[in-house]
């Protein structure tokens, strides 16, 4: 039975918490002084990245080695691609050199769906297009409840995503992933920028939530998938919707300060994030690597309760 | 079918029994060391904890040293020789907050069966350091051993069949 983490909504709430419970283990081993441990040994994780990606990517990496799995990376700008081979050909030749696991970003969104149509091998989305990036979500819900010492969920944590939703995958994934565990979320965007679906989870007014939020979540305004002026200026999306240093002043020192990566110093956060009391940004990407472990382990651990007689205990 | 089961199940050993075979562990751990000074208890994740707080608490009672025992536990899932095999179920997370380099580790477990597990766990201690001994205490050896491992100081020998489940509390040991 092959299994694969392709979205929030698929893994659903009991395979959030499983993969949060995992992480804990996970974190464990990473504040070791020899961050290594042996449970993928034999396992080989392929990366297959069509966009760019520092963290992710990395994480991944670092993640498959830390449970000792072997990583093969692949560069599409290097590779046989770009002599015209179809993707599902390129897909099928490195699965005939025995690959375990497809880690895949790539700019369609639903290309991890398809991909697993191609493969037996376990697929990772590790972001499609603008529609989803479950880990992302899952290292965000992850430090929240280290954060918070919130292991039970998040009934009653109000959050505010803020920024360029419509683009988001982050938004899409970490929105969903948020109110699975019981949070109230409200998106917090430009008209422009807001999916079309206008109710009281959505507002254009950032300084009218900024009161009553636990955890500020600011995403990236993404320049690069912008065709159109969605956005008169930077410097109006800044004083409309950028952490700013009056913002930051208004917020109660309780309140978790979140990124996904990689930031536009100015435009949404134009704050120095080390100053803010709430800062979890750096243990976002700290604890990306102990999640994306717990997500290759639960998808190449475990097998079926049949498999194995006995043995459990002993 | 519980109720079946509930018949089955058959005390072995009491509430007083298991505190008697502590104790005497106790005593063995403190005899064999020469005190419990390097003395470091691991009680493998999750059924030896509660076992090596309870012994630490006895070699804190009867050893002028005891009370400087040190008592962490180690989750040995990740290095399992089954991973894949069945499903993923770890315990809760490793806690060996003190170095373990040059101490005399003494594995706790509550069911001595295979051995696996305790394979495992060597594995795992070794990760965090390198004692100078270790030693493995079990409050019950059921045989059944799969790999060339013996413990060194055992609450009770209990011989039972493969198909038998043998629980371990502090209320006592019951096979079904």
């Amino acid at each position: 039975m092959t299994r694969s983490l392709l979205s929030i909504s698929e893994l659903g709430v009991a395979g959030v918490g499983r993969i949060l419970d995992l992480a804990d283990h996970m974190a464990e081993v990473n504040r070791r002084p020899n961050p290594k441990v042996p449970a993928l040994r034999g396992k080989t994780v392929c990366n297959l990245f069509f966009e760019d990606s520092t963290r992710t990517r990395l994480s991944f990496e670092t993640a498959a080695k830390r449970l000792s799995a072997d990583t093969m990376t692949f560069a599409v700008s290097q590779s046989s691609l770009n002599k015209g081979e179809s993707l599902r050909d390129t897909i099928e030749t490195i699965g005939a050199m025995g690959v375990d696991a497809f880690v895949i970003r790539h700019g369609s969104s639903g290309a991890p769906w398809q991909l697993g149509q191609w493969t037996t091998a376990s697929v990772v989305n590790a972001g499609d297009g603008w529609h989803a990036h479950p880990t992302q979500a899952l290292l965000d819900m992850y430090t929240v409840r280290v954060a918070l010492n919130r292991r039970e969920g998040f009934d009653g944590l109000r959050v505010a995503i803020v920024g360029d939703v419509k683009h988001s995958r982050v938004a899409r994934s970490t929105s969903a992933a948020f109110r699975l565990l019981g949070a109230d979320v409200t998106l917090v965007a430009p008209r422009t920028l807001l999916p079309p679906v206008h109710d009281e989870h959505s507002t254009s007014d950032l300084d009218d939530v900024l009161d009553d939020v636990d955890v500020v979540y600011l995403l990236r305004l993404q320049r690069e998938r912008m065709s159109e002026a969605l956005v008169p200026t930077l410097r109006e999306y800044t004083n409309r919707f950028g952490l700013t240093p009056a913002r930051a002043a208004r917020l109660g020192k309780h309140v978790l300060v979140m990124h996904p990566g990689p930031m536009n110093r100015g435009v949404e956060i134009a704050v120095d994030p080390a100053e803010l009391p709430g800062n979890v940004i750096t243990q976002q990407v700290t604890n990306g690597i102990s999640v994306r472990m717990a997500v290759l382990f639960d998808l190449l651990g475990s097998g079926s309760e049949s498999s194995l007689a006995g043995g459990a205990d002993g | 079918m519980a109720a079946e089961q509930q018949s089955r199940a058959k005390q072995v050993l009491g509430p007083d029994d298991v505190r008697r075979a502590i104790t005497r562990i106790a005593h063995e751990i403190t005899e064999r060391n020469r005190g419990a000074s390097g003395v470091a208890l691991v009680g493998i994740q999750t059924g030896g904890v509660w076992v090596a707080e309870a012994l630490a608490g006895e070699i804190e009672r009867i050893d002028d040293a005891g009370a400087g025992v040190r008592v962490g536990s180690v989750d040995a899932s990740l290095y399992r020789d089954d991973i894949g095999l069945r499903p993923v179920s770890p315990g809760a997370v490793s806690e060996l907050t003190f170095t373990i380099d040059g101490a005399t580790v003494v594995l706790v477990d509550d069911v001595l069966y295979t051995g696996r597990t305790v394979r495992a766990a060597l594995d795992a201690v070794g990760d965090y350091g390198r004692p100078r001994l270790v030693q493995l205490a079990v409050l019950v050896d059921r045989g059944h051993r799969e790999l060339p491992i013996r413990p060194d100081y055992v609450g009770k020998n209990l011989p039972t069949s493969s198909e038998e489940i043998v629980t371990v509390t502090s209320d006592g040991v019951v096979i079904s």
